[in-house]
């Protein structure tokens, strides 16, 4: 799922300065999950609005904020509450608030009330991890299933550098090194011979710049 | 031809020290002080932005160097450029007559004075070994034919002090299969640990240079002890380095000469370089800013260059 978090909120009516009436957008899934754009987070957005002293004139919070033809049908019926307003505000993640400028057909300025952080695993109740870069490349199978991309504050492909000290990252002494994970990883499936292997620097060729996928008929991309 | 290639080649104790380029354009001191090293070492390493702060480039530090009667060994981390520049400066280096390279990953940007700069990372440090060998063979990574092969004489870091150390002999044995043929080490302090670590590299068949880092202070020793990986500066060092900063203390309030935290550095680096030399084929000195007294250090290690070099 992708990983999102608040932006303060003076940065928000920073965005939303010279435009007083305000539509705000959720979204059921990730955001919700992530506590940003769920209901509670929609209604409490929109009273600070208020009290900021902005028009809300109505919110809406489809099933996935991603889902341009979702969005489109909640839209719909919105359209009043969307016409009287000048701009929307997106409790979504990046990819939400593109698709909701994308349902009004571009004819609304939509502004992000989140950061979106990354793609990763929810492993409990608000608390997230990061876990996949989304590279188009992926050495899983030769890593012990630890992403060094992710887990190495480098991204270096072919075991620790320097600056690990007692297993922690020179980056952040509170995190794991990733090439330690994946060295234990390694030798405990036996298997370090895949870490002797030179493994090849990321090909950035691949799946960049592809903003587009086409499904085939049959499932094939 | 690189001198410390040939040098190694013939099995000498091979030595090097290492300067920092400045950060700005006032490059008169550091020069002066690599001076110094003329005919007393086979190469000074050139630091690459170490420790991610932003300076005068590696590579014309290098070139600078070399119009002083000195040879480099052009660090370069994989920190701040792609495989194109790298293989850009490469080429470049290999045109200024530079073959020593000295392939590291470098430290984070975050560490560093622009913590908001772009980590590449695109090569790493194997991977960047892997692509000086391709150049050497006349092409570049990509497969394209080069005009002009360049010759280089590769090498790589090694940390004895890596805690587990398995992970370390892995990737310094993926170094030397991507072409590193000498390895320079992260500061040693103890000959006891040494031994045991050379045991490990030598089925690599790769020489090694142990690292020798100056020290300064016992604060200096405590701080690297905390903060820099594998570094470890045995108590006994770090109270001779205290007692000698307490004497330099009275001395200068008594308005006398103290010199005792130098001498004691000197000392302590010498004696190392003594213990090591018959376990390695070379030391690799960081004097991190006391680069005028190397020339005491390599006298008191009973350190001569052989006529050639």
């Amino acid at each position: 799922m992708i990983i999102s978090k608040a932006k303060p909120f003076e940065d928000i009516l920073k965005m939303l300065e010279g435009s007083s009436r305000v539509f705000v957008v959720g979204c059921n899934d990730c955001a919700a999950l992530c506590q940003t754009g769920g209901e509670e987070q929609v209604k409490e957005m929109a009273a600070r609005l208020t009290a900021a002293g902005k028009t809300v004139t109505g919110s809406v919070i489809p099933d996935a904020g991603c889902h341009v033809l979702d969005v489109k049908r909640v839209f719909r019926g919105v359209k009043d509450q969307l016409a009287d307003a000048e701009v929307l505000l997106v409790m979504s993640c990046g990819v939400g608030t593109q698709a909701a400028g994308e349902a009004v057909g571009g004819e609304k300025r939509a502004v992000p009330a989140n950061e979106t952080l990354f793609h990763g695993e929810s492993q409990r109740f608000g608390h997230f991890a990061q876990r996949c870069l989304q590279c188009a490349d992926c050495r899983l199978g030769e890593t012990g299933n630890i992403c060094p991309m992710i887990r190495c504050a480098k991204g270096l492909m072919n075991g620790p550098c320097g600056g690990v000290v007692n297993g922690k990252c020179e980056v952040d002494r509170e995190q794991d090194c990733g090439w330690y994970l994946i060295y234990q990883a390694l030798k405990q499936f036996g298997r370090l011979d895949l870490m002797k292997q030179i493994m090849a620097p990321r090909d950035w060729s691949k799946g960049q710049p592809t903003v587009v996928l086409e499904r085939k008929p049959g499932g094939a991309a | 031809m690189s001198r410390m290639r040939e040098a190694i080649e013939r099995g000498e104790f091979v030595v090097t020290s290492e300067v920092g380029p400045p950060k700005g354009t006032h490059v008169e001191p550091m020069l002066e002080e690599a001076a110094l090293l003329r005919g007393l070492v086979h190469a000074v390493n050139v630091t690459d932005n170490q420790s991610s702060v932003m300076r005068l480039g590696s590579l014309v530090t290098c070139h600078l160097l070399q119009d002083h009667g000195l040879e480099p060994v052009f660090q370069m981390t994989c920190r701040d450029r792609n495989r194109m520049a790298l293989e850009s400066d490469l080429l470049s280096a290999a045109v200024l007559g530079i073959e020593n390279v000295l392939a590291l990953t470098g430290d984070h940007n975050r560490l560093g004075d622009h913590p908001g700069s772009m980590p590449v990372f695109d090569f790493d440090a194997v991977t960047l070994l892997q692509c000086i060998t391709v150049l050497e063979s006349g092409k570049d990574w990509a497969g394209n034919e080069l005009q002009g092969t360049p010759t280089f004489f590769a090498g790589a870091v090694v940390n004895p002090g890596a805690d587990p150390l398995e992970p370390e002999l892995i990737k310094a044995e993926k170094k030397v299969a991507a072409g590193a043929k000498f390895f320079q080490t992260q500061g040693v302090f103890e000959a006891e640990t040494f031994g045991p670590f050379m045991e490990q590299m030598r089925p690599l068949g790769v020489p090694v240079m142990a690292g020798i880092i100056l020290l300064k202070s016992a604060g200096m020793a405590k701080y690297m002890n905390a903060n820099v990986a594998g570094v470890s500066v045995p108590d006994s060092l770090i109270k001779r380095m205290a007692d000698a900063g307490a004497k330099d203390k009275a001395a200068k309030e008594a308005g006398q000469k103290g010199g005792h935290a130098v001498a004691t550095s000197i000392e302590i680096a010498a004696a190392l370089i003594r213990k090591l030399k018959p376990l390695c084929q070379g030391a690799h000195i960081m004097p991190l800013g006391w680069d005028k007294h190397v020339p005491a250090v390599l006298k008191a290690a009973g350190i001569e260059l052989a006529a050639t070099a």
